[in-house]
């Protein structure tokens, strides 16, 4: 559940820097909610077109990017049918399209790894220190915590079964959860114990190494 | 060295502990009593996880609530699933070395050698929830290994493993140059022990040679109405 | 860093987790409207009523930034910059206000909360302040006054009710067995 749908890569649009790609991304979209026009959305669509060309994103991927919002802009036609024309419905079902493809573009040839790292680092830029770390360890730690949350929802689940119980679901969640903080409470003081700071003597080379 | 000097522990009106003084000096010291006695706050004062509520702890002379001691005393938790912060393996033994001011490259160099001390390479790039219960808790220890502390606290790290692992866990135990402190009820393990401690009702009830401690507590258990 | 910041960053990982867990749940149709409701706008009421408001709000920007940075942890798999960008973006930058909102009345309403008010508060942070920002959203990105993307939204607010209840006899239970927000 983890992964994300990085398709690998070494183009261009690969290598480019990640926060470069966000600011573009930005950019591209305010762009295209400003310029109202079927000239401007069209040479938005055509860049991403190339864009996507370039990246050698598999045409099945480019749909499964598009999906699941495929309903909601279904909707959105229907809605601008009755209330302008059909002609203004498909402008603003295919702007969104354009913008989902070209957020997806960004997902679709970026790491997640190393977008998380841009972000990290930007933050460093802005934040002391220390903040930097903390949202670190943050999510580092959610992402962790995510098979850790699914085990113990397991485990009560499993438990109120044995014991003939139904699967409501607050007798699920409210077990789930108390449980769920018991261990993270847990977890935090393993992480003072396991955090000397250089104030704290050792853990630095010292002459006593393990041999 | 270890020193307590009539440390007691409060929590709220409950006493935990009651004026315990002693000295660890013995390079194995295990710790033995029955649940709720105060042995797992006992382990817990030792590396400034819990703070007395009157009386001392020192380690190598220097009062725990001046000087944190977590750069000198390691300590391993009961459950390692409690321990292991980072996702992946490899993360997960950097982290306690972030702030320790050594490199990135220096960190992975430090790391290795650990995982490959222990024959455990492999499992460098696994993620951490997809490991075994023995492989989690070899994992946690060696988490407090690449620290290098001095001296390191096990709370009952047999408790959750099976027979193969505890045989594989009490076996790197065996080739450790610190200081250990084992809390378990694990009465073999605790029988290997330079020195046990026997906890009960909050006050140490005995205290010397490994298989003499055992074989009172054994009796004293045997002969308890239940 | 402080024993209480370290505890702080922990909850917040956790509640983001929780989030992500709650995605894996398919979601249910309801009978009536016909309408899928997922289970994760009950982890935003959760984390709010469970962390209060600044810990609440902080574990669903956190969330967020996962979800940006392209994992696919919302319900059916949905992750991605697409979609702050598709029609309910606004209902996804609306979860950080949201859990606040639960938060800061969870904590008002504190020494004597009860079903009842923990239940108005998630009416009213996880409904009425999620649906005040949702719902401009859609109207502006797809070109449709406020009154249609009000109507449109509707079937969508049982569910809601439905999840208020559950996150309210959560939120009740566990501030009695396992506080945290009295507990700072």
């Amino acid at each position: 559940m983890l992964t994300s749908d990085y398709v690998p890569g070494d183009s261009a649009v690969h290598r480019a820097r990640p926060l470069i790609k966000v600011g573009l991304l930005f950019v591209f979209c305010t762009w295209l909610f400003l310029q109202e026009g079927w000239l401007s959305l069209s040479v938005a669509g055509m860049a991403l077109a190339a864009l996507l060309a370039v990246a050698r994103i598999p045409p099945r991927m480019v749909f499964a990017a598009v999906r699941p919002a495929l309903w909601v802009l279904g909707l959105i036609f229907l809605a601008q049918l009755f209330l302008a024309d059909w002609r203004f419905a498909g402008f603003v079902v295919l702007r969104f399209a354009v913008m989902i493809l070209a957020a997806s573009l960004l997902t679709l040839t970026t790491r997640t790894s190393d977008l998380v790292e841009a972000i990290e680092g930007a933050l460093s830029q802005f934040l002391p220190q220390r903040s930097a770390e903390a949202i670190s360890l943050a999510l580092s730690l959610c992402l962790r915590f995510i098979p850790r949350v699914r085990d113990i929802f397991d485990e009560v689940k499993n438990a109120q079964r044995a014991r003939g119980l139904g699967t409501s679901w607050r007798a699920l969640v409210t077990p789930t959860i108390v449980r769920a903080l018991k261990s993270a409470d847990e977890i935090a003081r393993a992480i003072v114990a396991r955090s000397p700071g250089p104030a704290d003597g050792p853990a630095m080379p010292d002459g006593r190494h393990v041999r | 060295m270890i020193q307590l000097e009539g440390v007691t522990v409060r929590k709220g009106d409950t006493l935990i502990l009651d004026a315990i003084s002693v000295t660890l000096t013995e390079r194995r010291i295990g710790i033995i009593g029955a649940n709720g006695s105060g042995k797992s706050t006992f382990a817990r004062l030792l590396n400034g996880l819990e703070r007395p509520t009157t009386g001392t702890v020192r380690v190598d002379g220097q009062p725990t609530d001046r000087k944190s001691p977590l750069g000198k005393v390691g300590f391993v938790f009961q459950n390692p699933d409690n321990q292991i912060v980072m996702p992946l393996v490899d993360e997960d033994l950097a982290f306690g070395l972030r702030k320790s001011g050594l490199s990135k490259f220096e960190i992975g160099a430090r790391v290795r050698s650990h995982l490959d001390r222990f024959g455990l390479t492999h499992l460098s790039e696994r993620r951490t929830h997809e490991l075994s219960g023995g492989e989690k808790q070899l994992v946690a220890l060696i988490g407090v290994l690449v620290m290098e502390p001095a001296i390191i606290v096990l709370d009952e790290p047999t408790t959750l493993l099976d027979l193969r692992n505890r045989r594989i866990l009490v076996s790197f135990l065996d080739r450790l140059d610190q200081t250990l402190i084992v809390v378990s009820h694990d009465l073999e393990l605790m029988a290997s022990m330079d020195r046990l401690i026997w906890i009960d009702e909050r006050r140490i009830r005995g205290d010397g040679d490994a298989g003499d401690i055992v074989r009172a507590y054994r009796e004293a258990i045997a002969t308890e109405p239940c | 860093m402080t024993n209480e910041k370290t505890r702080d960053i922990v909850l917040i990982a956790l509640f983001a987790a929780i989030m992500a867990v709650l995605g894996v749940f398919p979601p249910i149709t309801l009978p009536l409207v016909g309408v899928p409701i997922t289970a994760q706008s009950l982890g935003v009421m959760l984390a709010g009523g469970i962390l209060g408001a600044r810990r609440g709000a902080l574990a669903m920007v956190l969330f967020l930034v996962l979800v940006a940075a392209g994992l696919p942890l919302l319900s059916g798999g949905r992750g991605g910059f697409a979609v702050f960008l598709g029609p309910s973006g606004g209902f996804l930058v609306g979860w950080i206000v949201a859990a606040f909102v639960v938060g800061l009345m969870v904590e008002r309403f504190w020494p004597r909360l009860g079903h009842v008010n923990a239940f108005a508060a998630c009416v009213f942070g996880g409904i009425v302040v999620l649906y005040a920002i949702g719902i401009p959203w859609i109207a502006f990105a797809a070109e449709i006054s406020i009154a249609q993307a009000f109507v449109g939204s509707m079937p969508f607010v049982p569910g809601d009710v439905i999840k208020a209840v559950i996150a309210a006899t959560v939120i009740v239970t566990v501030a009695r067995s396992y506080p945290v927000i009295v507990s700072r």
